[in-house]
C-alpha cells in the first residue's frame, strides 16, 4: 500500500473541498481526487415556494457572488411570468451586477490569491495570507481594503443590502436612481477604474514576473472553454449567447435557453458536486489528462478565451497584450488570475458606461407582472463562471421544478485534472513538502472555487 | 508580544457571506487585526486540520479564546469540526442565522435526504448515476441543525449576514470582557416607516407592486408601513439589528419588505406562528398567503421545519 496525502481543508477558497493524492510504492502519483463536500439542495427546497421569492433565497448559494444568483434567478422568474423588465430596471440590475464583479475580483486577487505570489508559495503558512501582506506592506493594504470596500459600499448604499441582495424584483428593480445617486456613484466608479488599472499594472510588473514559469506550467491541462458573448462577439457578463470553444479554438454559439442540448452533468462517487461536460461533442466524459473527453472550463480565463474582443477600450488594450503574450485560446491555469484583472478593468469601464447614460435615472423601473405557469431560464456570467437557473412554475406561480448549474460547478472536473497534473509534476519519489502541497492548492485557487 | 485575543473561525453549512461581512468592516478590519490574532480561519489562512503535511490522523484546531462558527451542522465533518471548536475555544460565537437558526439551508428540513438525492442527481441536465456519492465525502446527518443543537453556544450573532457593525461590536465587547447579545427588539421597533394602526388591511397581496411612497428618492421615513400597504413584511417577528449602528432596516430602506433574516426576536421564537398570530389578530385573512413555510426560511432548524410527509404515509 502506497502513501496517501490529504490536503484538508483546501484553504483560501470560498467553498468546501479537500484533496486526496494516492502514491504508488515508488512514491509516484497514482491517483488524485478532489472531494467537493457541499450539498445543500437548493434545487429541491425552492420547490413549492412562490417564484418571485426565489431571487431572495438563492443568493445564499454563495455569499461572495450573491448578486449573480440574484440576477440569474430574477431573469428566470421574469421569463416564467413572461414579463419584460422596465428598461431602467434592467440597467440598474446590470449596473449592480457589474460593480459586484469588480468587487469580487479585487477580493479574490488581493485577499485570497496574492499571498502565494507576494509572500511566496513556500513561505510559512502563518504569514502566507492577506494578514501577512498587511503586515509586510501596510500602505498597500490600506489602499486595497479601502478601494474594495468602496465598491462594496456602492452596492450597500444604493441597494440596501450588498450581501444577499433584494432589489431585483419581478419586472425590474425596487428602487429608482436619482441624479445625485448617479453622479456620486459615477465619481466613485472613476476612482475604482483608476484602481483597477493600478492593480493590473502592479500584477504585471510585480506579481507575475518572478513566477512566470510557474504561471505557464502549474496545473496546465487541455480543455474547451465556455463563456457569454454579445451579438458582436464581445465578452458580456450580464447576458447574450453562450459560446462553447473546443481546445482547438473552434466554437459553437447557442442560446442559454437550450443549454440542456449542449451540457450534461456527470456524477462521480467521490464528490457531491456534479461535473458538467459538453455532451454535444459526442465524446462522453473523461478526466484523463492525456485524452480528456467533454471537458471544458468556465470563469475568467474561459471568457477571455472565447470572446472576440472586449467592448471597452482599456480592457480591449489589455486583451490584445494578453493574446500577444499567450495566444488564443491559452490553457495555462494560473492565467485565470491575469484574466480576472482584465475583467476588473472591463467591469469598471462598463459600470461607468451604464452610469453615463442618463436613462438609468428613469423613474419607471418596474413592469407589472403576475404569477402564471411557465418555464424560465436565467443566465449570467458569475465571477466563477456561467450561471444557469432554470425554473418551471405552476398556475399560481409556485416553483414546480428548479435546476441550477452554478459557475464553479463547470470547473469541478478541470480542477480535479489540474490537481492531478500538478501532483504528478511536483511529487517525485514520495517527497512531499509543505511548499509542494501549497503549489498543488495554487492550481485550485486559480479557479477561485 | 501584545495581549492579542486569539480567534479561530470556521464555516460549516454556509455560503461564506458571514466571513465576507467581516471583510466588509473595511478599514476597521485593519484595526481589528491589530487587536486579535487569527489562529485558524480556512477562508483566509492555510492552517490545516490534520497537520500542515496532512500526516496526522486526528483533527486539530489550535486553542483560542474566541471561536467564530458560521453555518449550521449538516454532515459528519461539520459535527466533528464544531465539537473540536467547542473543545479548543473558551467562547463560542454562533455567527449568522445559519449558525443560530439553520438559515436558508435549513429549508431542506422540509424534505428527507432521499428527496434531496433523488432530485439533485436526476435534474434535467444530469446523467443518472448508479449510486449516490459516498467515497471520501462526509455522510449527511438526517437534517440541518443550528449549532446549539449540537454544542453549547455562548453568544448568538444572527443575521444573513450579520451587519459588520454587529460583528465589530461583539468582538470589541469580548476584547474588553463583555459578552453581549443584540437587543431583543423587533425590526418594526427600529423601522421609521409611517404606521397608522390596526384594521387597515384585510388581505395580503404578493410583492408585485412598487410600494406607495411619497417620494422614493427620500428616506423611508416617508414611506407607509409595508404591512399596512397589504404587503407581507416579517418585521414584527424578526429581531432588529440588520441596519447596524444606523438602525434603519436594510431591506425596507430599499422599499423591499423584510423576510426575517435575523431570525426570531427571542432566540427560541417561532417566526411563522408569531407572524400568523400577528396577522390574524390584526384582522388579516391568512388564507390570502400562498404558503406559510417560507416564513421559517431563516429559522427552520430546532425541529421547526419537518418533512411534509413521512415515507410510511406515502
Amino acid at each position: 500500500m502506497g502513501q496517501v496525502i490529504n490536503i484538508q481543508p483546501i484553504t483560501r477558497i470560498e467553498g468546501h473541498a479537500s484533496i486526496e493524492i494516492k502514491l504508488d510504492d515508488n512514491g509516484s502519483v497514482k491517483d488524485s481526487k478532489v472531494h467537493f463536500l457541499a450539498l445543500r439542495g437548493f434545487e429541491k427546497f425552492v420547490e413549492g415556494k412562490p417564484a418571485e421569492e426565489v431571487p431572495r433565497i438563492v443568493p445564499r448559494i454563495c455569499g461572495i457572488c450573491p448578486w449573480h444568483h440574484h440576477m440569474a434567478s430574477i431573469k428566470a422568474v421574469d421569463d416564467c411570468f413572461n414579463v419584460t423588465p422596465a428598461p431602467a430596471g434592467s440597467m440598474l440590475r446590470e449596473l449592480m451586477q457589474t460593480i459586484s464583479h469588480l468587487e469580487d475580483k479585487l477580493l479574490h486577487f488581493f485577499f485570497l490569491a496574492a499571498a502565494d505570489f507576494v509572500i511566496g508559495p513556500d513561505a510559512d503558512y502563518s504569514a502566507r495570507n492577506v494578514i501577512g501582506i498587511a503586515q509586510a506592506n501596510p500602505e498597500l493594504a490600506k489602499k486595497i481594503v479601502t478601494m474594495r470596500h468602496k465598491a462594496k459600499m456602492i452596492l450597500e448604499k444604493f441597494s440596501g443590502k450588498a450581501i444577499h441582495p433584494i432589489t431585483a424584483v419581478t419586472g425590474g428593480f425596487a428602487k429608482p436612481m436619482t441624479e445625485s445617486d448617479r453622479k456620486e456613484i459615477l465619481a466613485e466608479m472613476r476612482e475604482l477604474l483608476d484602481f483597477s488599472m493600478f492593480t493590473i499594472e502592479f500584477a504585471k510588473k510585480k506579481v507575475f514576473p518572478p513566477y512566470i514559469d510557474t504561471v505557464k506550467s502549474l496545473g496546465l491541462i487541455k480543455t474547451g472553454f465556455l463563456g457569454t458573448v454579445d451579438d458582436e462577439g464581445a465578452l458580456n457578463l450580464y447576458g447574450g449567447n453562450l459560446r462553447m470553444m473546443k481546445p482547438d479554438g473552434t466554437y459553437t454559439d447557442f442560446s442559454p435557453k437550450n443549454y440542456t442540448d449542449y451540457i450534461s452533468e456527470h456524477v462521480v462517487p467521490y464528490s457531491y458536486g456534479k461535473m458538467p461536460y459538453a455532451r454535444f461533442w459526442n465524446e462522453g466524459f473523461s478526466l484523463d489528462l492525456d485524452q480528456p473527453k467533454g471537458i471544458y472550463r468556465a470563469n475568467t480565463l474561459a471568457r477571455i478565451n472565447v470572446c472576440d474582443k472586449m467592448a471597452t477600450p482599456k480592457a480591449q488594450a489589455e486583451l490584445e497584450e494578453f493574446r500577444e503574450k499567450f495566444g488564443r485560446p491559452t490553457q495555462a491555469t494560473l492565467l485565470y488570475h491575469w484574466a480576472r484583472l482584465i475583467e476588473a478593468v472591463y467591469s469598471s469601464e462598463h459600470a461607468i458606461e451604464l452610469l453615463e447614460n442618463k436613462a438609468i435615472t428613469d423613474p419607471y423601473i418596474r413592469a407589472k407582472a403576475e404569477p402564471k405557469a411557465g418555464r424560465g431560464v436565467g443566465c449570467v456570467e458569475a465571477p466563477r463562471g456561467t450561471l444557469i437557473h432554470d425554473y418551471t412554475t405552476d398556475e399560481n406561480g409556485l416553483i414546480k421544478t428548479a435546476n441550477m448549474i452554478v459557475g464553479t460547478t463547470h470547473n469541478l472536473g478541470p480542477i480535479n485534472m489540474s490537481v492531478d497534473q500538478a501532483a504528478r509534476s511536483l511529487i517525485k519519489n514520495g517527497e512531499v513538502t509543505e511548499g509542494i502541497m501549497n503549489r498543488i492548492e495554487m492550481a485550485v485557487r486559480a479557479y477561485d472555487p | 508580544m501584545s495581549e492579542k485575543v486569539t480567534v479561530a473561525s470556521e464555516s460549516l453549512n454556509s455560503c461564506a457571506g458571514c466571513e465576507i461581512a467581516v471583510v466588509d468592516l473595511g478599514a476597521r478590519l485593519l484595526d481589528v487585526l491589530g487587536l486579535i490574532d487569527f489562529v485558524h480561519i480556512p477562508v483566509l489562512m492555510d492552517h490545516k486540520y490534520y497537520g500542515q503535511a496532512g500526516d496526522k490522523t486526528k483533527m486539530d484546531i489550535p486553542e483560542a479564546t474566541v471561536g467564530l462558527i458560521s453555518g449550521g451542522i449538516r454532515n459528519q465533518e461539520h459535527l466533528e469540526v464544531a465539537e473540536e471548536m467547542r473543545k479548543k475555544c473558551k467562547i463560542i460565537i454562533a455567527l449568522g442565522t445559519c449558525a443560530t437558526h439553520g438559515g436558508i439551508p435549513a429549508l431542506i428540513n422540509e424534505f428527507t435526504n432521499d428527496d434531496l438525492f433523488k432530485r439533485y442527481y436526476s435534474t434535467e441536465s444530469t446523467d443518472q448515476p448508479n449510486k449516490i456519492p459516498d467515497d471520501g465525502v462526509p455522510p449527511l446527518l438526517d437534517r440541518c441543525y443550528a449549532v446549539d443543537e449540537k454544542i453549547k453556544v455562548d453568544v448568538y450573532l444572527p443575521g444573513c449576514p450579520p451587519h459588520p457593525d454587529n460583528i465589530i461590536n461583539a468582538l470589541t465587547g469580548l476584547i474588553s470582557g463583555k459578552t453581549e447579545d443584540l437587543p431583543k427588539k423587533s425590526v418594526c421597533d427600529t423601522c421609521p416607516a409611517i404606521r397608522h394602526g390596526k384594521g387597515q388591511v384585510e388581505k395580503l397581496q404578493k410583492f408585485f407592486i412598487t410600494p406607495e411612497f411619497k417620494n422614493p428618492a427620500e428616506p423611508i421615513d416617508n414611506m407607509k408601513c409595508l404591512l399596512e400597504q397589504g404587503i407581507l413584511c416579517m418585521g414584527p417577528v424578526t429581531r432588529a439589528g440588520c441596519g447596524g449602528d444606523k438602525k434603519t432596516p436594510r431591506c425596507i430602506s430599499a422599499g423591499v419588505p423584510c423576510r426575517g433574516c435575523y431570525g426570531p426576536v427571542k432566540q427560541n421564537g417561532n417566526q411563522m406562528l408569531d407572524m400568523l398570530n400577528a396577522l390574524a389578530s390584526n384582522g388579516i385573512d391568512i388564507k390570502s398567503l400562498p404558503e406559510y413555510s417560507s416564513m421559517l426560511r431563516f429559522s427552520g432548524a430546532h425541529d421547526l421545519l419537518k418533512p411534509k410527509y413521512t415515507k410510511e404515509e406515502v
